[in-house]
Protein backbone atom coordinates (compact mmCIF):
# COMPACT_ATOMS: atom_id res chain seq x y z
CA UNK A 1 0.00 0.00 0.00
CA UNK A 2 1.62 3.22 -1.15
CA UNK A 3 2.24 5.76 2.18
CA UNK A 4 2.50 9.82 2.34
CA UNK A 5 4.86 11.00 4.26
CA UNK A 6 3.53 11.65 8.17
CA UNK A 7 1.01 9.24 7.82
CA UNK A 8 1.22 6.75 11.23
CA UNK A 9 2.61 3.35 9.45
CA UNK A 10 0.58 0.97 11.94
CA UNK A 11 -2.51 -0.20 11.14
CA UNK A 12 -5.29 -0.69 13.99
CA UNK A 13 -8.88 -1.11 14.41
CA UNK A 14 -11.27 0.97 14.53
CA UNK A 15 -14.88 1.01 16.15
CA UNK A 16 -17.81 2.73 13.81
CA UNK A 17 -21.08 2.90 15.64
CA UNK A 18 -23.40 2.71 12.23
CA UNK A 19 -26.58 5.06 14.15
CA UNK A 20 -25.50 2.92 17.42
CA UNK A 21 -24.60 -0.58 15.64
CA UNK A 22 -21.15 -1.35 15.98
CA UNK A 23 -19.07 -2.04 13.31
CA UNK A 24 -15.24 -2.95 13.36
CA UNK A 25 -12.96 -1.78 10.49
CA UNK A 26 -9.27 -1.54 10.00
CA UNK A 27 -7.90 1.88 9.72
CA UNK A 28 -5.21 4.34 9.11
CA UNK A 29 -4.58 7.56 10.53
CA UNK A 30 -2.61 9.89 8.48
CA UNK A 31 -2.87 12.76 10.90
CA UNK A 32 -5.28 14.64 9.00
CA UNK A 33 -7.70 11.71 7.83
CA UNK A 34 -9.03 8.55 9.22
CA UNK A 35 -9.28 5.43 6.50
CA UNK A 36 -10.88 2.49 6.59
CA UNK A 37 -10.45 0.04 3.52
CA UNK A 38 -13.20 0.61 0.50
CA UNK A 39 -13.91 -3.13 1.28
CA UNK A 40 -14.91 -2.13 4.43
CA UNK A 41 -17.38 1.22 3.00
CA UNK A 42 -20.52 -1.55 2.55
CA UNK A 43 -20.40 -3.45 6.20
CA UNK A 44 -20.49 0.50 7.90
CA UNK A 45 -22.41 2.33 5.28
CA UNK A 46 -24.46 -0.22 3.49
CA UNK A 47 -22.82 2.04 0.47
CA UNK A 48 -20.51 0.67 -1.49
CA UNK A 49 -17.90 2.53 -3.63
CA UNK A 50 -17.95 2.38 -7.47
CA UNK A 51 -16.05 4.26 -10.04
CA UNK A 52 -19.26 6.66 -10.08
CA UNK A 53 -19.92 7.41 -6.82
CA UNK A 54 -21.45 5.51 -3.69
CA UNK A 55 -24.02 2.98 -4.86
CA UNK A 56 -26.86 1.51 -3.14
CA UNK A 57 -28.88 -0.76 -5.40
CA UNK A 58 -30.06 0.78 -7.81
CA UNK A 59 -28.98 4.39 -6.26
CA UNK A 60 -25.73 5.96 -6.73
CA UNK A 61 -24.44 9.44 -5.29
CA UNK A 62 -21.58 11.07 -7.25
CA UNK A 63 -18.25 11.81 -5.29
CA UNK A 64 -16.64 15.21 -6.00
CA UNK A 65 -14.26 15.15 -3.19
CA UNK A 66 -11.28 13.32 -4.72
CA UNK A 67 -9.86 12.62 -1.17
CA UNK A 68 -12.50 10.72 -0.26
CA UNK A 69 -10.88 7.59 -1.66
CA UNK A 70 -6.81 7.39 -2.20
CA UNK A 71 -4.40 4.32 -2.00
CA UNK A 72 -4.32 4.81 1.63
CA UNK A 73 -8.37 4.00 2.32
CA UNK A 74 -11.77 5.55 2.12
CA UNK A 75 -11.82 8.73 4.25
CA UNK A 76 -14.52 8.53 6.96
CA UNK A 77 -15.43 11.81 7.10
CA UNK A 78 -15.83 12.37 3.31
CA UNK A 79 -17.48 9.26 3.41
CA UNK A 80 -19.92 10.65 5.86
CA UNK A 81 -20.26 14.11 4.06
CA UNK A 82 -21.05 12.21 0.94
CA UNK A 83 -24.02 10.49 2.66
CA UNK A 84 -25.14 13.40 4.34
CA UNK A 85 -24.17 12.11 8.00
CA UNK A 86 -22.68 13.26 10.85
CA UNK A 87 -19.89 11.99 12.45
CA UNK A 88 -18.48 11.94 15.85
CA UNK A 89 -14.82 10.99 16.34
CA UNK A 90 -12.41 10.08 19.21
CA UNK A 91 -9.19 9.30 17.80
CA UNK A 92 -7.86 8.26 21.25
CA UNK A 93 -10.28 6.37 21.78
CA UNK A 94 -10.59 4.94 18.49
CA UNK A 95 -14.16 4.67 18.17
CA UNK A 96 -16.71 7.08 15.70
CA UNK A 97 -20.57 7.68 15.36
CA UNK A 98 -21.75 7.66 12.09
CA UNK A 99 -25.10 8.93 12.99
CA UNK A 100 -28.72 9.51 10.68
CA UNK A 101 -28.79 12.28 7.97
CA UNK A 102 -30.71 14.93 8.80
CA UNK A 103 -32.44 15.42 5.95
CA UNK A 104 -33.61 11.83 5.74
CA UNK A 105 -35.64 12.26 8.76
CA UNK A 106 -39.13 12.35 8.44
CA UNK A 107 -40.35 15.57 9.77
CA UNK A 108 -42.61 15.19 13.23
CA UNK A 109 -45.80 16.59 11.70
CA UNK A 110 -49.62 15.12 12.01
CA UNK A 111 -50.71 12.45 9.61
CA UNK A 112 -46.44 11.42 9.61
CA UNK A 113 -46.08 7.51 10.47
CA UNK A 114 -44.82 7.48 13.80
CA UNK A 115 -41.09 5.93 14.06
CA UNK A 116 -41.07 2.39 15.28
CA UNK A 117 -38.43 1.37 17.82
CA UNK A 118 -37.75 -1.78 20.32
CA UNK A 119 -36.52 -0.94 23.87
CA UNK A 120 -36.44 -3.24 26.93
CA UNK A 121 -39.07 -3.11 29.36
CA UNK A 122 -38.01 -2.62 33.19
CA UNK A 123 -40.27 -5.86 33.85
CA UNK A 124 -37.69 -7.50 31.24
CA UNK A 125 -38.23 -7.95 27.11
CA UNK A 126 -38.87 -5.27 24.69
CA UNK A 127 -41.42 -3.01 24.15
CA UNK A 128 -41.93 -1.15 21.16
CA UNK A 129 -44.92 1.13 19.25
CA UNK A 130 -45.69 -1.47 16.49
CA UNK A 131 -47.24 -4.24 18.52
CA UNK A 132 -50.15 -1.78 19.51
CA UNK A 133 -51.29 -0.97 16.03
CA UNK A 134 -55.23 -0.61 16.13
CA UNK A 135 -55.49 1.38 19.79
CA UNK A 136 -54.23 4.80 20.16
CA UNK A 137 -51.22 5.59 22.17
CA UNK A 138 -50.17 8.22 24.01
CA UNK A 139 -45.92 8.02 23.76
CA UNK A 140 -44.91 9.99 26.89
CA UNK A 141 -41.35 10.94 27.60
CA UNK A 142 -40.18 10.94 30.91
CA UNK A 143 -36.68 11.23 32.81
CA UNK A 144 -35.77 11.16 36.19
CA UNK A 145 -33.27 14.48 35.24
CA UNK B 1 -54.97 7.39 33.82
CA UNK B 2 -53.80 4.85 31.93
CA UNK B 3 -56.03 2.32 33.68
CA UNK B 4 -59.23 4.52 33.34
CA UNK B 5 -58.56 5.30 29.43
CA UNK B 6 -57.30 1.66 28.61
CA UNK B 7 -60.62 0.24 28.60
CA UNK B 8 -61.53 3.12 25.71
CA UNK B 9 -58.44 1.65 23.68
CA UNK B 10 -55.52 3.87 24.66
CA UNK B 11 -52.09 2.77 25.57
CA UNK B 12 -50.23 4.64 27.30
CA UNK B 13 -46.31 3.90 26.57
CA UNK B 14 -43.33 5.47 29.27
CA UNK B 15 -40.20 5.72 27.37
CA UNK B 16 -37.11 7.05 29.79
CA UNK B 17 -34.29 8.64 28.59
CA UNK B 18 -32.30 8.23 31.36
CA UNK B 19 -29.85 5.43 32.64
CA UNK B 20 -31.67 2.30 33.97
CA UNK B 21 -30.79 2.59 37.30
CA UNK B 22 -32.07 6.21 37.69
CA UNK B 23 -35.22 5.43 35.82
CA UNK B 24 -35.99 2.44 37.15
CA UNK B 25 -35.59 3.63 40.99
CA UNK B 26 -39.23 5.43 39.62
CA UNK B 27 -40.65 3.27 37.79
CA UNK B 28 -40.38 0.62 40.72
CA UNK B 29 -42.14 3.05 43.09
CA UNK B 30 -44.96 3.34 40.63
CA UNK B 31 -45.10 -0.16 39.26
CA UNK B 32 -47.28 0.78 36.22
CA UNK B 33 -48.94 -1.56 34.38
CA UNK B 34 -48.43 -0.08 30.73
CA UNK B 35 -45.42 -0.40 28.82
CA UNK B 36 -42.50 1.08 30.79
CA UNK B 37 -39.22 1.35 28.48
CA UNK B 38 -36.02 2.54 28.94
CA UNK B 39 -34.00 4.29 26.12
CA UNK B 40 -31.00 5.09 27.48
CA UNK B 41 -29.33 5.66 24.36
CA UNK B 42 -31.83 8.30 23.28
CA UNK B 43 -33.12 6.31 20.50
CA UNK B 44 -36.59 7.98 21.04
CA UNK B 45 -35.71 10.97 21.54
CA UNK B 46 -33.47 10.84 17.64
CA UNK B 47 -36.00 9.29 15.99
CA UNK B 48 -39.20 12.12 17.62
CA UNK B 49 -36.78 14.75 17.40
CA UNK B 50 -37.09 15.20 21.32
CA UNK B 51 -35.23 18.31 23.30
CA UNK B 52 -36.52 18.09 26.48
CA UNK B 53 -39.19 16.07 28.53
CA UNK B 54 -41.72 15.81 29.37
CA UNK B 55 -42.96 15.05 25.72
CA UNK B 56 -45.92 13.65 24.85
CA UNK B 57 -47.00 12.55 21.09
CA UNK B 58 -50.46 11.10 20.33
CA UNK B 59 -50.43 8.03 17.55
CA UNK B 60 -53.84 6.75 16.15
CA UNK B 61 -54.98 3.61 15.05
CA UNK B 62 -53.77 3.78 11.92
CA UNK B 63 -49.76 4.17 13.84
CA UNK B 64 -49.78 7.82 12.43
CA UNK B 65 -48.85 10.83 14.75
CA UNK B 66 -52.14 12.58 15.58
CA UNK B 67 -50.69 15.47 17.76
CA UNK B 68 -46.70 15.46 17.86
CA UNK B 69 -44.37 16.58 20.60
CA UNK B 70 -46.08 18.18 23.22
CA UNK B 71 -45.26 19.20 26.76
CA UNK B 72 -47.36 17.74 28.90
CA UNK B 73 -46.91 17.62 33.11
CA UNK B 74 -49.04 15.18 35.67
CA UNK B 75 -48.75 17.81 37.88
CA UNK B 76 -50.60 21.13 38.46
CA UNK B 77 -46.97 22.60 39.37
CA UNK B 78 -45.03 20.99 36.58
CA UNK B 79 -47.46 22.40 34.02
CA UNK B 80 -47.72 26.22 35.42
CA UNK B 81 -43.94 26.13 34.80
CA UNK B 82 -43.75 24.98 31.23
CA UNK B 83 -47.40 27.62 31.01
CA UNK B 84 -49.78 24.53 30.07
CA UNK B 85 -53.05 23.58 31.90
CA UNK B 86 -52.82 20.32 33.04
CA UNK B 87 -56.54 19.91 33.94
CA UNK B 88 -56.90 20.98 29.85
CA UNK B 89 -54.81 18.53 28.03
CA UNK B 90 -56.03 15.52 30.23
CA UNK B 91 -59.55 17.15 28.84
CA UNK B 92 -58.07 17.14 25.65
CA UNK B 93 -56.62 13.41 25.66
CA UNK B 94 -60.04 11.92 27.27
CA UNK B 95 -62.46 13.55 24.71
CA UNK B 96 -59.79 12.00 21.62
CA UNK B 97 -59.61 8.91 23.01
CA UNK B 98 -63.53 8.87 22.70
CA UNK B 99 -63.21 10.40 19.40
CA UNK B 100 -64.46 13.68 20.41
CA UNK B 101 -61.13 15.68 19.83
CA UNK B 102 -60.65 17.05 16.01
CA UNK B 103 -56.58 15.77 15.50
CA UNK B 104 -54.70 18.94 14.81
CA UNK B 105 -54.82 19.86 10.49
CA UNK B 106 -52.48 17.57 9.19
CA UNK B 107 -49.14 18.82 8.78
CA UNK B 108 -49.31 20.48 11.67
CA UNK B 109 -45.51 20.66 13.02
CA UNK B 110 -43.75 20.30 16.86
CA UNK B 111 -42.32 23.48 18.37
CA UNK B 112 -40.15 20.95 20.57
CA UNK B 113 -38.39 18.83 17.73
CA UNK B 114 -35.46 19.64 16.40
CA UNK B 115 -34.15 18.12 12.83
CA UNK B 116 -31.98 20.61 11.68
CA UNK B 117 -27.90 18.92 10.55
CA UNK B 118 -26.69 20.65 13.96
CA UNK B 119 -29.22 18.85 15.92
CA UNK B 120 -28.00 15.23 13.95
CA UNK B 121 -24.53 15.85 14.85
CA UNK B 122 -25.11 16.46 18.47
CA UNK B 123 -27.13 13.09 18.61
CA UNK B 124 -23.81 11.64 17.19
CA UNK B 125 -21.68 13.05 19.45
CA UNK B 126 -24.40 11.99 21.99
CA UNK B 127 -23.91 8.11 21.13
CA UNK B 128 -20.52 8.09 20.39
CA UNK B 129 -20.42 9.89 24.02
CA UNK B 130 -22.92 7.52 25.85
CA UNK B 131 -21.03 4.34 23.79
CA UNK B 132 -17.65 5.70 25.44
CA UNK B 133 -19.49 6.41 29.12
CA UNK B 134 -20.14 2.64 29.02
CA UNK B 135 -17.17 1.47 28.01
CA UNK B 136 -15.70 3.39 31.38
CA UNK B 137 -14.34 6.28 29.19
CA UNK B 138 -15.39 8.68 31.15
CA UNK B 139 -13.39 12.08 30.26
CA UNK B 140 -13.55 11.26 26.75
CA UNK B 141 -17.31 10.53 26.89
CA UNK B 142 -17.57 13.80 28.39
CA UNK B 143 -15.81 15.89 25.48
CA UNK B 144 -18.83 14.44 23.58
CA UNK B 145 -21.36 15.77 25.46
CA UNK B 146 -19.76 18.98 25.64
CA UNK B 147 -19.34 18.84 21.99
CA UNK B 148 -22.88 17.81 21.99
CA UNK B 149 -24.82 20.15 23.89
CA UNK B 150 -22.39 23.48 21.81
CA UNK B 151 -23.69 22.10 18.81
CA UNK B 152 -27.71 21.58 19.88
CA UNK B 153 -27.62 24.12 22.98
CA UNK B 154 -31.75 23.78 23.47
CA UNK B 155 -31.61 19.95 23.55
CA UNK B 156 -31.85 19.18 27.27
CA UNK B 157 -32.12 15.49 27.08
CA UNK B 158 -28.32 16.42 25.71
CA UNK B 159 -27.33 19.21 27.82
CA UNK B 160 -29.45 18.46 31.20
CA UNK B 161 -29.75 14.41 30.55
CA UNK B 162 -26.03 14.24 30.75
CA UNK B 163 -25.46 15.85 33.88
CA UNK B 164 -25.16 13.09 36.32
CA UNK B 165 -22.56 11.24 33.71
CA UNK B 166 -20.58 13.95 34.14
CA UNK B 167 -21.06 14.38 37.92
CA UNK B 168 -23.44 17.63 37.81
CA UNK B 169 -26.38 18.07 39.56
CA UNK B 170 -29.66 18.44 37.30
CA UNK B 171 -31.50 19.97 40.00
CA UNK B 172 -28.56 21.78 41.32
CA UNK B 173 -26.95 25.64 40.56
CA UNK B 174 -24.78 23.92 37.13
CA UNK B 175 -28.51 23.33 35.83
CA UNK B 176 -29.58 26.62 36.98
CA UNK B 177 -26.93 28.42 34.86
CA UNK B 178 -27.81 26.45 31.87
CA UNK B 179 -31.50 27.64 31.87
CA UNK B 180 -30.79 31.21 33.32
CA UNK B 181 -28.15 31.21 30.00
CA UNK B 182 -30.83 29.51 27.81
CA UNK B 183 -33.80 31.83 28.57
CA UNK B 184 -31.77 34.83 28.91
CA UNK B 185 -30.93 34.76 24.78
CA UNK B 186 -34.78 34.97 24.62
CA UNK B 187 -34.92 31.23 24.17
CA UNK B 188 -37.82 29.14 26.08
CA UNK B 189 -37.21 26.21 27.86
CA UNK B 190 -40.16 24.80 26.98
CA UNK B 191 -42.24 24.47 23.70
CA UNK B 192 -45.86 23.26 24.12
CA UNK B 193 -47.49 22.87 20.39
CA UNK B 194 -49.03 25.75 18.87
CA UNK B 195 -52.47 24.79 17.73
Amino acid sequence: MATRSGMVAGVHTLTILDCGRPVEAAYRDDGDALRVPEAAVPKITGWKLEPHGLCRDDLCIPVRDESLATADGVSLAALAAALGRPLAVDRNEAAAYLGAPAAAQPAVVTGAMAPDFSLPDWRGGTGGLAEHRGRKVLLAAWASW
Amino acid sequence: MHEELATQGLTVITVALDRAADAERWIAKAEPTHPSLVDEAHLVAERYGMVNVPTVVWIDEEGRIARPNDVAFTTDQGGKFAGVSTAEQMARLRRWVAGEEPAPEEGTAASAADRSPEAQAARAHFGLGWWLHERGSVEAANRQFARAGELAPGDFTIRRGTMRLRDADPFGPDFMEMVAGWLGAGNSYYLPLRD
